[in-house]
């Protein structure tokens, strides 16, 4: 602290407070104690006061005591001379304003007053709804980002308060941020205008997809973020609330977030930034303010002002950049920048942008066209590294919006490469493409779909840019560690694409048939996955070929390759060792080398059951199988379902209690994918002891489930499984299996 | 030594000028009349023995026991830190009694003031904490405290709170302390005659007293004062002599123990009290501490302080002072027949300590806010005594006041309070180091220069300083407690110092609270990025101006931890150059921590630096460098803002047009 950020600070605090304590004085009068008060979508009630205390704010008349709270926290501002010690002081005030934003915040749900709507700008689409900012980041879309946020593709989150110096430098600042896969967090204004505002007026994207959300034009509205980062701390770090200390440590080191005051800082604004380096985020101004350089609270600087116009730079936008530059170097955030030479901006940031009909040039693959992509390995010696070959027309002569055939085709070598990585490295091509801001691509192998934007072709993006940007990729980190060489032909001529296609299939099929002879009695050894030890420091992942990471993102083929690529990271390989027991799928070598690399926390592990020494759960499965005692069986629910199930819970809940590295017999995180598999839970009696399942997966799935649906013997197994639609709670369940003949009910008992 | 150059604190001066008119004498004029003894003050004299006294003083020369020089000398600094380690433990001692007597409620007017504190502490001496009432715990806390002193084996329960590396040491070295008291009486067991002698082995059992002092009575004394009258936080009090009213009465409390003077500060605040002071004719009561009563007092309750050691007579001198109330140590004699030149009245009040002529007010826990009522109102009723006065107008404003759970919460807050950044702060290079400059003064030396010289030159050479005793007040006189002593600082210094709004000198307290040194460096041990051990931090002590027993005590056990510490004035084992090479580089070889003796101020600092360096170089820290920081703080935005006020065109994105001012 400076002596006066401290003052300012203190002073904004004990004003934040007057205010949250005389509004909630009011609303208790007016509406009463049991008024409910909950942000929505969110399993830790209002979520910064939840984990700094533990208390569980659910109505008015829970708040008294929070403010109670925050009140022994406020300190007088320091005197002019003669003064005592203020950074402590300040940084409780920081605490205190935290508090009391939060409150406030609550408080306007009750009264229907959030989110934010912001007349004048329908454009605005958030989770907040239509022409409404986005309220609190809901528990579904944290968990969603968090195996990027673990695995580093997502560096962190900045947050934005205030209102950029013109609406030009608001746009680099979010795009520089964006480019480097930075979450941009918008609230805060000055004089009135927010840097939201400048958004919208230049037509800039904003929501969950393109990594940027605008909470509200408030700076209280700062304390959406802070939820976020807590939540973070409590969701991933198996933290309890209440934990304070401990969640804003997790913060400083494992959380790598730092807000950017734009255009003059008041009291309210120095206070709330008091809030933040509590949690080891630091604070950097773009106008003239006092520095706090010295460290220790964070990481890096406390406070640091970077005066825009003083910055060096030909223009506001090269100012801008430098100032992004300079942010992320004070967090202390590693940044790898694949710059790729291509026409348009490059990030994870545009990988959710989607394509309308309307914005579209052309068109690949889909319903009017065939695109495919194939990916082999070669002997390095007949690969020319770089070569980037157009093999037909491009598509200059399509007409606007119209479609036409590609193939992809990458050739790739190197010493450490292997055959089983094709599938591995080809699926990043999905992750490639769609980083490229202007470019949508779904699908993989030939059903795969592409579309570029009128934006992207009007900037002069061509195909032959799909060879350069796979190319840069697979050359830069980590993939350079397997790839030597690469080189990329792109077809669009009918003969080439003809005979590549049925080159591609046959590949296609020889890999189907490799996957499926590749089981876990098939393979010597395992691989572990630990990259959630950042997060949560117990959980081992174990990952064989029936059953893949719970994040879904890694299967035993990544894992293999992973470790080609980083022998010492975390996918090692575990023997199998001494089968103890075939049943439950329990083996010597996972069993030590969980015990061993859970901190001596976890005993004992199995692979195919939930009541037996199961899995830890981190923070990031895809879903959460739950027994059910009384129906006899277990429920699955998705990520992406918010609603009630027939536990009593909703996802975040369940995520809260079981997540965090715990082994809880009868809970279980999965990726969705080991649903379908033949191990799933087989010790338990498998998939047919599956009653409830969110319609999400059904959906999603369909025909993965049918196939196990028919190797179970029962073909129309899913339509007798409930789901949302007809079943919220257990007491509906049960008639409703009856009624529809579900196996679960005449199987042994499960527990 | 002219007279005109005894001290450096105009208010002392302005004093002796009047005593010298008065035709008094103190001890800055005793001074010159009493050469020290050659022989002893070199440690080369025994008396322990009636075949004696023997006086060492040629070469080779031994005793007619046939003590070595080397014996007599190591056997006289044990016997020094035995008695010192003595009077700092008894005052813990006493402390229990009293969180006793508090927890029973057999010693009415005390209570448990800091009850986290007290878990904590009872935590630490593994004891049960869950579900018990607080006085259930202190009597539990007090018990086992007093067991600390009487323990007869394994270790003291507090020098688990080392680092894990120290410990190990001690272990290794033989000198981990059994009991508080156990080891003291064995010092005086070894050092009787024909005993003990091997320096060496002597000096062992010097360092085990002392660790037993530092980790076990000291730091029990500490810990039992914060529980009963709170643990310190910063407040802005007020020290020198013209804190004394012409209008009042003044009561000046002289000593260490707090739990006296905590009853007198209740009494004088008594509203009953101040009327019947009224009644007298005075306006109010104004309470004064000198030494480290005042230390106490000021620290918990920001009581201002008339003064340290050597202002003692000085505040009678002054007339204004109705009564002198005195606990236990560093209490002159001289105080009575000084007196009786005015009406103040001498009070003595400790069982341990009567002077002849004082009047005796014992002190008893069981009774003692009674007794202080007593005690003030003699006071009151003396004050119609009082003849004429001369109060110099002299004092200064002080932030005492920094516990060591304060440094922690200061550094972070409620949440997040640690010694992260001053780790940090080291690490970067901000702050060059640590220095804890301690102890007395010395009518041998010209008060409060050495002190004050020293701690100027480690502030502008970007050493945090921490202060106990006599030192603390000494700076306290000259405005280095206080934040804007902040401009004397090097720019790194500076810079923590605007970062925390602390002054560059921090006041811990009392010579007894040298015990929360010894917690601040083993948390910074064990925070990490400064080594392991307290040996590899970029620290020093010092104590320019030593005199007492207590500080050579104080002293080993910062050695026996692992600090170099350096005393100034001289050595009292300087008739021997193989002890002194024992307490220096045969120490270090031990614990990593030596102990030497430099009368020359600046050459104290020049060690101190040098070993600094030594210690940053050793944990691979970048070289020192003062040009490197101190770019933040207010100066820029204090610019830009004059700037704005003084009507130039100045933009919020931008310096330009802003004088660059100080910066």
């Amino acid at each position: 602290m400076s002596k006066y950020i401290a003052s300012a600070a203190i002073r904004g605090a004990n004003s934040i407070y007057q205010e949250a304590d005389q509004l909630l004085q009011k609303v208790l009068t007016e509406k009463g104690p049991e008024t409910p008060v909950q942000f929505p979508s969110t399993a830790y009630y209002l979520p910064v006061i939840n984990g700094f205390t533990g208390i569980e704010v659910s109505k008015l008349g829970d708040l008294p005591p929070v403010l109670d709270h925050a009140k022994k926290l406020l300190h007088p501002v320091p005197r002019e001379s003669l003064w005592t010690p203020y950074l402590g002081e300040a940084l409780d005030c920081g605490v205190a304003t935290l508090f009391a934003e939060e409150t406030i915040m609550g408080i306007k749900y009750a009264l229907g007053e959030q989110p934010e709507k912001l007349d004048g700008y329908p454009d605005l689409v958030t989770a907040g709804g239509e022409g409404y900012c986005n309220g609190p980041i809901d528990d579904v879309q944290l968990r969603a980002w968090g195996i990027q946020l673990v695995d580093g593709r997502m560096p962190g989150f900045c947050a934005l308060i205030g209102c950029a110096k013109s609406n030009q430098v608001a746009v680099q600042l979010v795009r520089e941020l964006q480019r480097r896969n930075i979450l941009v967090f918008l609230s805060g204004n000055v004089n009135g205008r927010s840097i939201i505002h400048q958004l919208l007026e230049e037509g800039v994207e904003m929501g969950y997809d393109t990594y940027i959300i605008p909470f509200g034009t408030d700076t209280i509205a700062t304390i959406y973020p802070a939820g976020f980062a807590t939540r973070s701390a409590l969701t991933f770090g198996g933290l309890k609330a209440g934990q304070a200390r401990e969640m804003l440590i997790y913060n400083k080191f494992r959380v790598f977030a730092f807000a950017l005051a734009l255009g003059e800082v008041d009291d309210l604004k120095y206070a709330t930034a008091a809030g933040a380096i509590n949690y080891g985020f630091p604070v950097i101004a773009d106008t003239v303010i006092p520095e706090v350089l010295p460290t220790g609270v964070t990481e890096y600087e406390h406070v640091i002002s970077m005066p825009f116009d003083d910055i060096e730079g030909k223009d506001d936008l090269e100012r801008a950049e430098r100032l992004i530059a300079r942010c992320i170097e004070v967090r202390g955030v590693k940044v790898t920048i694949a710059e790729i030479p291509i026409p348009v901006p490059y990030g994870s940031a545009f990988e959710g942008e989607r394509v309308r009909k309307d914005d579209m040039r052309v068109e690949l693959g889909g319903k009017k066209s065939r695109a495919f992509e194939y990916l082999l390995m070669k002997d390095p010696d007949e690969i020319e590294d770089g070569k980037i070959e157009l093999i037909g027309p491009d598509f200059d002569d399509v007409e606007e919006a119209g479609a036409m055939d590609v193939g992809i085709v990458i050739e790739v070598g190197g010493r450490k490469m292997q055959k089983d990585f094709e599938p591995v490295l080809e699926r990043q091509i999905h992750y490639f493409l769609n980083a490229a801001s202007g470019v949508q691509h779904i699908g993989q192998r030939d059903i795969a779909w592409i579309r570029i934007s009128k934006a992207a072709a009007d900037k002069g993006f061509t195909l032959k840019h799909f060879g350069e940007i796979v190319y840069a990729r697979f050359k830069g980190e980590p993939w350079n560690s397997i790839v030597d060489k690469a080189q990329v032909k792109l077809i669009t001529d009918p003969e080439e694409m003809k005979k590549w296609i049925e080159l591609a299939r046959e590949a296609y099929s020889e890999r189907n048939v490799r996957v499926a002879g590749l089981t876990d009695d098939a393979v010597e050894e395992f691989y572990s996955c630990t990259l959630c030890q950042s997060f949560a420091p117990t959980h081992v992942c174990v990952i064989s070929p029936q059953r893949l990471g719970l994040c879904g993102a890694y299967n035993w083929l990544d894992c293999k390759a992973a470790h080609q690529i980083n022998p010492t990271g975390p996918n090692q390989p575990i023997p199998k060792g001494e089968s103890l027991d075939p049943e439950v799928g329990r083996w010597s070598g996972p069993e030590e080398f969980v015990h061993s690399h859970s901190n001596q926390t976890v005993e004992h592990v199995t692979m195919y059951s939930i009541m037996t020494d199961p899995m830890t759960a981190c923070g990031c499965f895809e879903c959460m199988v739950l027994v059910i005692p009384e129906a006899n069986g277990v429920m699955i629910v998705s990520r992406e379902d918010p609603s009630m199930t027939p536990s009593g819970m909703t996802f975040s809940t369940m995520a809260g209690m079981f997540g965090g590295g715990l082994q809880t017999p009868g809970a279980m995180g999965v990726g969705k994918y080991y649903l379908t598999s033949p191990k799933f839970i087989s010790a338990d009696g498998g998939f047919k002891r599956v009653v409830w399942m969110s319609s999400f997966l059904k959906e999603s799935m369909p025909e993965e489930f049918k196939a196990v649906a028919e190797s179970e013997g029962i073909p129309d197994l899913i339509d007798r499984v409930a789901d949302e639609r007809n079943v919220t709670t257990v007491e509906e369940l049960l008639p409703w299996l009856e009624q529809h003949h579900h196996p679960a009910l005449q199987m042994d008992p499960i527990m | 030594m002219a007279k005109s150059h005894k001290t450096i604190d105009p208010a002392a001066k302005a004093m002796l000028e009047k005593a010298a008119e008065l035709e008094i004498t103190t001890a800055f004029d005793r001074v010159d009349e009493m050469k020290p003894c050659p022989i002893g003050s070199k440690g080369q004299c025994c008396k322990n023995c009636a075949m004696g006294p023997c006086r060492l003083t040629k070469e080779g020369q031994v005793g007619i026991c046939g003590a070595t020089v080397e014996t007599v000398a190591a056997r006289n600094l044990a016997r020094a830190i035995a008695a010192g380690a003595a009077a700092h433990s008894d005052h813990g001692r006493d402390m229990a009694f009293v969180l006793h007597g508090a927890a029973t409620g057999e010693a009415p007017g005390y209570q448990i003031r800091d009850e986290f504190k007290l878990r904590e502490v009872a935590r630490d001496l593994g004891l049960e904490v869950e579900d018990r009432t607080k006085e259930e715990i202190a009597i539990d806390v007090a018990e086992k405290a007093l067991a600390e002193f009487g323990k007869q084996s394994g270790e003291l329960t507090y020098l688990a709170r080392a680092p894990k590396k120290r410990q190990e040491i001690w272990r290794e070295l033989g000198i981990a302390p059994r009991g508080v008291d156990r080891e003291i009486v064995e010092i005086l067991h070894r050092t009787v005659v024909g005993n003990d002698q091997d320096p060496e082995h002597i000096l062992d059992q010097g360092m085990r007293a002392a660790l037993g002092d530092g980790w076990g009575g000291s730091m029990l004394a500490t810990d039992i004062s914060d529980i009963l009258f709170g643990t310190p936080s910063p407040l802005v009090t007020q020290v020198n002599l013209g804190v004394l009213r012409e209008d009042e009465v003044n009561i000046v409390i002289h000593g260490h123990e707090p739990t006296l003077s905590e009853m007198v500060v209740a009494a004088v605040r008594d509203p009953e009290m101040i009327e019947y002071a009224k009644s007298k004719g005075a306006k109010g009561i104004t309470l004064a501490g000198i030494c480290c009563t005042s230390n106490e007092t000021l620290m918990r309750q920001g009581v201002p302080s008339a003064g340290n050691f050597l202002d003692q007579e000085l505040a009678i001198l002054t007339g204004a002072v109705e009564a002198m109330v005195v606990d236990v140590q560093c209490i002159f004699q001289s105080l009575v027949d000084l007196a009786e030149n005015y009406h103040t009245k001498v009070i003595t009040t400790s069982p341990k300590a009567k002077i002849t002529g004082a009047l005796h007010m014992e002190f008893d826990e069981h009774r003692a806010p009674e007794i202080a009522r007593e005690i003030v109102k003699t006071a009151i009723d003396n004050y119609p005594n009082r003849g004429s006065t001369y109060i110099p107008d002299m004092q200064e404003n002080m932030v005492p006041g920094f516990s060591h759970e304060y440094v922690r919460y200061m550094l972070g807050g409620y949440y997040r309070g640690s010694l992260r950044p001053l780790n940090d702060a080291i690490m970067a290079g901000r702050l060059r180091g640590v220095a804890g400059v301690v102890g007395c003064n010395n009518p041998r030396v010209v008060q409060d220069e050495a002190h004050f010289e020293i701690v100027k030159e480690f502030l502008k050479n970007d050493v945090l300083v921490v202060q106990t005793g006599c030192g603390a007040l000494c700076n306290a006189k000259y405005g280095l407690l206080q934040g804007e002593a902040l401009e004397v600082a090097g720019p790194g210094l500076r810079e923590i110092c605007e970062t925390v709004g602390i002054p560059p000198v921090l006041h811990v307290g009392s010579c007894v609270d040298n015990s929360r040194i010894l917690t601040v460096l083993a948390e910074m041990a064990t925070e990490g990025g400064l080594g392991d051990d307290i040996s590899d931090i970029p620290g020093v002590g010092i104590a320019p101006e030593w005199m007492s027993e207590k500080a050579l005590a104080i002293g080993t056990y910062f050695v026996a931890s692992g600090a170099y510490v350096i005393f100034g004035v001289k050595s009292p084992v300087e008739g021997s150059e193989a002890v002194t090479d024992l307490i220096s580089r045969r120490w270090e070889e031990k614990t990593g921590g030596k102990l030497e003796f430099e009368p020359d101020p600046k050459k104290i600092v020049k060690k101190s630096l040098e070993h600094i360096d030594k210690k940053r170089a050793a944990l691979g820290l970048p070289e020192y460098d003062p040009a490197r920081f101190g770019q933040s703080g207010d100066r820029r935005w204090q610019a830009w803002l004059k700037a704005r006020e003084e009507g130039a065109e100045v933009s919020l994105y931008s310096m330009a047009g802003v004088p660059a001012g100080e910066e």
